[in-house]
């Protein structure tokens, strides 16, 4: 197999491009299409100041690297979620990956600073772990960047994690939902504006990226997360995407293109109710934000165990 | 070959010479979903992998619902 570009010895096959690709014009595909997501959706200014949500596993290692290597000033932001032996790995790749590419990384401990971690947070407030820690992390990005004065959070949501989510709110036509999956979401109420420049590149290539580029991140699926439902999307558009290649990228991209905006008016309304947490300020719906609800709780709580095993990428 | 397998981590031995794809679909894997590894680098599908390799399948699914 040979590098469609240059005809080298292939190191991947890109079946939805049809194309093959030596390490050098992959990566360079990887940059250029992070490039045109960026432009497409103005996601970032030239100037502006960047803190990209790292978690230590590939696509935010990825993303981060991705944006060093495209000349953007971008510090990393790494949140420990309390999450046993899997925090304190994933928090491990974090630090590494910038203390060697001297790079600023910012760290916030749920834990430490707020009093409860992910595992029992999610047992006192009857979430499922996903729910709590993804409603944590939302709160805490926006806290560390609006503290730190950055203008963009970059997170390394990727095709697949798109499609996947896509898929979700499509099956119970959450149109709400819906109507606010967009690539770029505005700044608002004092919050920075919130970017996914990796929406052109699947989980397959940020992988390969981070093989080819020697970055080591966590391998091992977040203990907590077995049996989430969106893995099981992820698998299903899988299954799709190997007897149809492309049929990710055209479910996502068409609805951007295609069908987004019809669900705008049903995100709008719920925007419009927003108002600040008499608690943190944070937006919200009632008087008291989610996440302040959920911190309420759990502080209350008797610590949850979360037993894992791990392994590196090398 | 030696064959490294992750969730759960597991190691098969599996007669070579096999090409990567023919390694996959005996193994019931998704093309899409994994990753195979040789050394320090990838191999593509077409790749002949020999008797006395020893590659790693890594999946490339992760995350949870944000």
């Amino acid at each position: 197999m040979k590098c469609t570009v240059c005809r080298e010895p292939a190191v991947i096959d890109v079946r939805r491009h049809n194309a093959n690709f030596c390490a050098p014009h992959f990566l360079r595909l990887c940059r250029d299409q992070v490039a045109k997501a960026i432009k497409d959706h103005s996601m970032i200014g030239p100037d502006e100041r960047v803190l990209v949500a790292v978690s230590g596993g590939k696509d935010s290692l990825a993303v981060w690297d991705l944006l060093v290597e495209l000349g953007y000033q971008a510090d990393g932001l790494y949140l420990g979620l309390g999450i046993g032996e899997y925090s304190d790995a994933s928090g491990e790749m974090a630090r590494s990956f910038a203390q060697e590419r001297d790079l600023h990384l910012v760290e916030v401990d749920l834990p430490r600073d707020h009093g409860f971690d992910v595992p029992t947070g999610s047992k006192a407030a009857k979430r499922v772990p996903c729910s709590a820690c993804g409603l944590s992390k939302r709160h805490l990005f926006d806290e560390a960047a609006r503290t730190g004065g950055y203008d963009v959070v970059v997170t390394g949501h990727n095709l697949d994690d798109e499609a996947a989510v896509l898929f979700g709110n499509v099956l119970r036509w959450q149109t709400d939902y819906l109507g606010r999956q967009l690539p770029v979401l505005p700044a608002r109420h004092g919050f920075p504006r919130k970017v996914k420049p990796l929406i052109r590149l699947t989980e397959r290539e940020m992988a390969a990226y981070c093989v080819l580029r020697g970055i080591d991140y966590i391998v091992d699926e977040c203990p907590m997360a077995v049996g989430n439902k969106h893995l099981a999307y992820k698998e299903a558009l899988n299954a799709i995407e190997a007897t149809s290649p492309g049929s990710k990228h055209d479910f996502y991209h068409g609805f951007l293109a295609r069908a987004s905006s019809r669900f705008t008016p049903d995100a709008e309304a719920e925007q419009a109710n927003l108002a600040p947490c008499e608690r943190c300020g944070a937006p919200t719906t009632g008087t008291v934000c989610a996440f302040c609800k959920l911190a309420e709780r759990a502080r209350g709580a008797a610590p949850t165990a979360v037993p894992v095993t791990l392994g590196r990428s090398r | 070959m030696k064959v490294h397998l992750r969730n759960p981590k597991r190691e098969l031995e599996v007669d070579g010479p096999l090409r990567v794809h023919v390694l996959l679909e005996r193994l019931e894997l998704n093309r899409e979903s994994v990753l195979v590894i040789r050394g320090d680098t990838l191999v593509p599908g077409d790749v002949l992998l020999a008797d006395d390799d020893v590659v790693e399948i890594r999946p490339v699914i992760s995350g949870g619902a944000t």
